[in-house]
């Protein structure tokens, strides 16, 4: 007869302990990138709402903005560092397929012998990220885990590209999530639609830039389709989330979706029938969409400008390539 | 119960204002989106979406790019309801 295993004891819930952000050190005005393709300062700002962009120098790299914000993470939250178990970071331009920046960052923090992997979920990753913690958490699998969404996706855009490049920017958002008596993360929604595998996507592989067949892979995107899908499909995902995390659209004070495009935002919000009192994060006018980053990026500045509160009810939603997605309501640290 | 082309130009032109403050008066057959109505891409998929779901019809993306005047759209939407 096989042996009864034992299995860590479950707990009951988890929680964002604290966040950190780091940017990237350039900040980029629409006029600066308008000229190749043939638009203008007014044109980005009417359809994207972007105004600036961060972005990170030559010889800063995705691992150092990771550094700063995890280490802003950690020393916000308080915790022992010999209490963190884990670290999942979330990024698609570490520019080393293999090891992964987490293992690198565990070296950095004077954690060596985490847990430690990253994940490929782009614009959808912090999200992944908090809901795989959660998971770790409740499982017993660890006690205290951070969770990094990471880019300097100005490696991989072209500047005649009029898809996408022009919006994207560099940063680096942090989450400690630890254990709670009660859960203060709700149910993670998520999933992908992989017959869009392409709708968002690279110009190429590395093994076509290798063999002369490609330009350095770059960014692109079919605007269309994705503006379509990342309203009405998430936005059918977010009230799916409310009502599995048991609570109604008047309970939410804070919402943070993906910072993709301004328009997508508040097309978001109209389609939701979000209150008027709900504090939306718009933190893409200044940073850009810096994919995995900006969820925990808008996030950050909400809390330390005053207008997010210790307590308050977060929504918070990332969507992108793949078409993959993943949101959770949050009680914020 | 299908809609007749009159409804469907009623019910585009409160759609096109909703999205785009364009007096509904405004939206006739002949107007093109881009050109006459000043309507951007994403303005055109939120149109496109909301006609969808008012028409109880599926407009294909590939299929929008062939929708240059209101009367393209109008024609669309009447046979897609078969």
């Amino acid at each position: 007869m096989a042996p009864t295993l034992s299995a860590p004891a479950a707990v009951p819930g988890s929680q964002v302990l604290a966040y950190g952000a780091a940017r990237g050190d350039l900040v980029v005005p629409n006029d600066d990138l308008v000229g190749p393709i043939d638009s203008s300062d007014e044109w980005i700002r009417q359809r994207t709402g972007i105004v600036t962009r961060t972005r990170a120098s030559a010889d800063v790299g995705v691992e150092d903005l990771s550094l700063a914000a995890a280490k802003e993470a950690i020393e916000r939250s308080g915790i022992d560092l010999e209490t963190l178990d884990a670290i999942i970071v979330s990024t698609i331009s570490f520019p080393y397929p293999t090891p992964s920046l987490a293992t690198l960052l565990a070296g950095e923090l004077g954690r060596p012998d985490v847990i430690a992997y990253d994940i490929s979920a782009a614009c959808a990753g912090f999200a992944y990220g908090i809901g795989q913690a959660d998971a770790l958490i409740r499982a017993g699998s660890a006690r205290n885990v951070l969770v990094i969404g990471a880019e300097k996706l100005s490696d991989f855009v072209s500047p005649t590209d009029r898809s996408i490049s022009f919006l994207l920017g560099d940063g680096a958002g942090a989450a400690v999530v630890g254990p709670s008596e009660t859960p203060k993360i709700g149910p993670t929604v998520w999933g992908s639609d992989g017959d869009n595998w392409s709708t968002i996507r690279m110009t190429g592989s590395s093994l076509d830039f290798r063999d002369g067949k490609a330009e350095w892979p770059t960014l692109e995107q079919d605007g269309r389709t994705v503006f379509r899908w990342a309203v009405w499909h998430t936005a059918k995902k977010i009230r799916e989330m409310l009502e599995r995390s048991g609570i109604g659209i008047e309970d939410v004070d804070v919402f943070v979706p993906h910072q993709a495009n301004m328009r997508i935002i508040d097309e978001l919000a109209k389609q939701l029938k979000l209150p008027e009192d709900v504090v939306v994060g718009r933190d893409i006018a200044e940073t850009g969409n810096t994919s995995a980053a900006s969820i925990p990026l808008a996030t950050h500045r909400l809390l330390a400008e005053g207008a997010a509160e210790s307590g308050d009810v977060l929504v918070q939603f990332g969507f992108g390539a793949g078409l993959a997605y993943a949101g959770q309501v949050l009680i914020l640290p | 119960m299908a809609h007749t082309e009159n409804e469907i130009l009623e019910g585009l032109a409160e759609i096109v204002n909703e999205e785009t403050g364009v007096a509904t008066e405004d939206v006739k057959l002949e107007k093109s989106f881009t050109d006459d109505l000043d309507i951007d891409s994403i303005s055109m998929m939120t149109i496109v979406v909301n006609a969808e779901e008012k028409f109880d019809v599926r407009i294909p993306d590939e299929e929008v790019k062939n929708l240059a005047t209101v009367g393209d759209a109008v024609k669309y939407i009447e046979g897609a309801q078969n």
